[in-house]
């Protein structure tokens, strides 16, 4: 009954959004600036990027192999995981400077921060464990044991079931957020590293680089309902590495970054389809979009830069060097 | 609302299943020969437990992986003294486990994998480089997780040739398995196109690798016997006996890097290698045994590994079950490699990058760019189909 009622909220909802998407799209404002902020995991710095001239106006040395970075929801903060320093730095996008750290446990990776913005969930590496912490108070409200490298780390639109996935374990963790307990491990290929919901709670995809594959989950069924594979003529299977998601908000497309491969895949993300790769730098880590959608940008680690790509034309319009190894990105309203 | 309903009855049973029955038991036992190698170098001297301290790593692995699918991992160690008969001993522990990880000389392999053939216990051989194990001696119960001589040689002579570093200077130990390692060199050379400019055997005349002034005969021993060789790159040198090779760098009479056995050397594995997530295992490893991995611990933490992830995708312990996956078509383990390592159904060898290492850092990783190959890259590592001896029973 109520799963029903849901369908036609949703339905409703889709209507509404993409009308109000085609009415601003009709008022073609030029795009206004944003600003990415890259980690540069061997460089220990993070470089801050201006959409509007697609130049390095800044870079910020934070502490030791920044990987995963993000905004707060206000936008006055970036959160960086700064692995070796067992912490997350805490970077005022005002002064554009370290001002602050929070407790991570150890060897932070990636991490999710709940829809108000005020828990932070942290998958600690060394230790097969999720820290929770409160934002505010600093302070540690608990861990989650979970599989063996504990990296991706996602929170479902309803904010209900936090998303761990295992690197060694090869598993999915789907976490109660409000028992902190596992309700669900769902078997995905080797190594995943990145997982992303659906805006409609309808899939979660988890990404397996060693595997080579993107795992579609049912969230409600907790089982793998696709596995979405990738060929890139020329290139031996091994090369194609599957990392960062980037998921339109319609749910109608996909972008996946492949690693060693060079390429973003374009997927159709309804038909599950690939239906296009885009060159972009080298061993292609993340992605995030501005938040218009007008662009993705990708971070390339060998190649040291980060690709543009325009989302409508699927296609990359600019290169931009920016520190060595760069891992991570998150892109925010100035 | 049928909907809700079948989904409620799915996950009711699964919390069910979950909670109901006992953990599936899944028993992997260890047997290797008691006894330190010799090594030349202090540094280098392997613990106790080399290998064995890999397999109780990934039990711990497995297990952390098992509690959510209600598995549990045991290890059996078993230690076989000089005297020991080690067909008498595999079969007494294949009555009790599916699997064995084995490191063990090439013959005693052969005796373990025949003894154990009609009990349907899979071995896994974690120690023995022996190509002839996955050629003309192969056999359909023994998964190789060790690489072979060829691979390692092959791994070396495409980075020496990318290098271009063609002409080398063969110097061959005097035991059997020196003799190996340079027929394996001299294959290399042949495939890759190098050269090797002329052989010298260096004789073991006995005599202790410890002594209190031996530095100071080492410097006037290996000048002189490296003099007068043709012009050459590099000094390949076949040393498994561990007898001279290290005494080689910073010696030669001219000046030349070493590589083989000493200088740039092959391995599965070594404590420097720090890519691909690397760094998480090497810390697992230091904080359980409190001290660094090595190739032969990490190729005992594959095997045990694989034995994990096949029972984790065939959600089941039967050693049958168990033992087809890993040979069918789906199988692959993440290793920390930078890519899957898959075996090759001809001969039941697991692919793998190799690589290469100078005592302290990894200084590349081979295959090499540019060496194709039609199925896998890493196929141009060793023993080829088209090549093979092997006919699996």
């Amino acid at each position: 009954m109520q799963a029903e009622l849901k369908e036609d909220e949703l339905h409703i909802w889709r209507h509404c959004l993409l009308f109000g998407m085609a009415a601003w799209l009709a008022a073609a404002t030029p795009a206004s600036a944003f600003i990415a902020y890259v980690s540069n995991e061997k460089s220990n710095t993070v470089s801050v990027i201006d959409t509007n001239s697609w130049t390095v106006t800044k870079t910020i040395k934070v502490g030791q192999r920044p990987r995963g970075i993000e905004f707060t929801r206000d936008g006055k903060f970036v959160f960086v995981a700064v692995g070796d320093d067992d912490s997350i730095q805490v970077i005022d996008v005002a002064k554009q400077e370290v001002v602050d750290s929070l407790p991570s446990g150890p060897d932070p990776e990636l991490f999710a921060l709940d829809a108000d913005g005020k828990i932070l969930y942290v998958a600690n590496e060394n230790d097969n464990t999720v820290t929770i912490i409160d934002v505010e108070k600093r302070a540690r409200l608990g861990e989650i044991q979970v599989g063996v490298e504990p990296e991706g780390m996602a929170i479902s639109p309803d904010g209900k079931i936090l998303i761990n996935t295992s690197e060694t374990t090869n598993m999915a963790h789907f976490i109660d957020t409000t028992t902190r307990e596992i309700v669900a491990n769902v078997l995905v290929d080797a190594r995943p590293r990145f997982a992303e919901f659906k805006r409609d709670n309808s899939e979660v995809w988890v990404s397996s680089e060693i595997g080579g594959t993107v795992s579609v989950i049912d969230p409600a069924k907790r089982e793998v309902t696709k596995k979405i594979s990738f060929e890139i003529p020329g290139l031996r299977s091994e090369a194609i590495q599957p990392v960062g998601i980037g998921m339109t908000k319609d749910g109608k497309t996909a972008f996946v970054a492949l690693g060693p491969a060079n390429r973003v895949a374009v997927v159709d993300a309804v038909s599950h389809k690939v239906t296009k790769y885009l060159l972009v730098g080298q061993r292609v880590w993340h992605l995030a979009f501005t938040p218009d959608e007008k662009y993705l940008l990708t971070t390339n680690g060998v190649s040291n830069d980060v690709s543009v790509i325009d989302v409508a034309a699927q296609k990359v319009i600019k290169t931009i060097q920016v520190g060595e190894l760069p891992w991570g990105m998150t892109i925010a309203q100035p | 609302m049928i909907r809700c309903l079948v989904a409620a009855i799915g996950l009711s049973i699964a919390a069910t299943s979950v909670l109901a029955a006992a953990p599936i038991e899944i028993g992997i036992g260890y047997l290797g020969r008691a006894g330190i190698k010799a090594k030349l170098s202090l540094v280098e001297l392997p613990a106790e437990n080399d290998g064995l301290a890999g397999a109780r790593l990934a039990i711990e692995d497995n297990n952390t992986t098992g509690k959510f699918l209600n598995q549990r991992f045991t290890l059996e160690e078993v230690r076989l003294k000089d005297d020991e008969d080690v067909a008498k001993t595999a079969a007494a522990l294949a009555e009790r486990t599916g699997f064995i990880i084995a490191d063990l000389p090439a013959d005693d392999l052969l005796k373990a994998a025949n003894a154990i053939r009609e009990r349907g216990t899979l071995l896994l051989n974690a120690g023995a480089i022996d190509d002839r194990l996955r050629e003309q001696d192969c056999r359909g119960n023994v998964i190789h997780v060790a690489p072979t001589r060829s691979m390692l040689a092959d791994a070396l002579a495409q980075y020496l040739v990318w290098k271009q570093w063609k002409r080398w200077l063969l110097v061959i130990g005097s035991h059997d398995q020196d003799k190996l390692y340079a027929d394996a060199l001299r294959r290399a050379a042949t495939r890759f196109g190098a050269k090797i400019v002329q052989e010298r055997t260096f004789e073991d005349t006995g005599g202790a690798r410890r002594t209190d002034s031996g530095v100071t005969l080492i410097q006037r021993q290996i000048p002189v016997f490296t003099q007068q060789a043709p012009a050459y790159d590099v000094l390949v040198a076949a040393d498994e006996s561990e007898v001279f090779a290290s005494y080689l760098p910073y010696r030669t009479w001219d000046p030349r890097p070493v590589a083989g056995s000493a200088g740039l050397v092959p391995t599965s594995w070594h404590a420097a290698q720090d890519q691909w997530g690397a760094i998480q295992i090497q810390n697992r490893f230091a904080k359980l045994n409190s001290r660094q991995m090595t190739a032969l611990d990490m190729q005992a933490w594959t095997a045990a590994r694989m034995v994990g992830e096949a029972a984790s995708r065939t959600k089941s312990g039967d050693p049958k079950v168990v033992s087809d996956f890993l040979r069918g078509k789906d199988f692959s383990v993440a290793a920390f490699k930078g890519r899957r390592l898959t075996l090759r159904d001809w001969n039941l060898q697991l692919r793998q990058p190799i690589l290469l290492v100078d005592g302290r850092m990894v200084v590349s990783v081979s295959p090499q760019e540019g060496f194709l190959h039609q199925v896998s890259e890493l196929d141009t590592l060793g023993v080829d189909r088209p090549e093979t001896k092997c006919k699996l029973n």
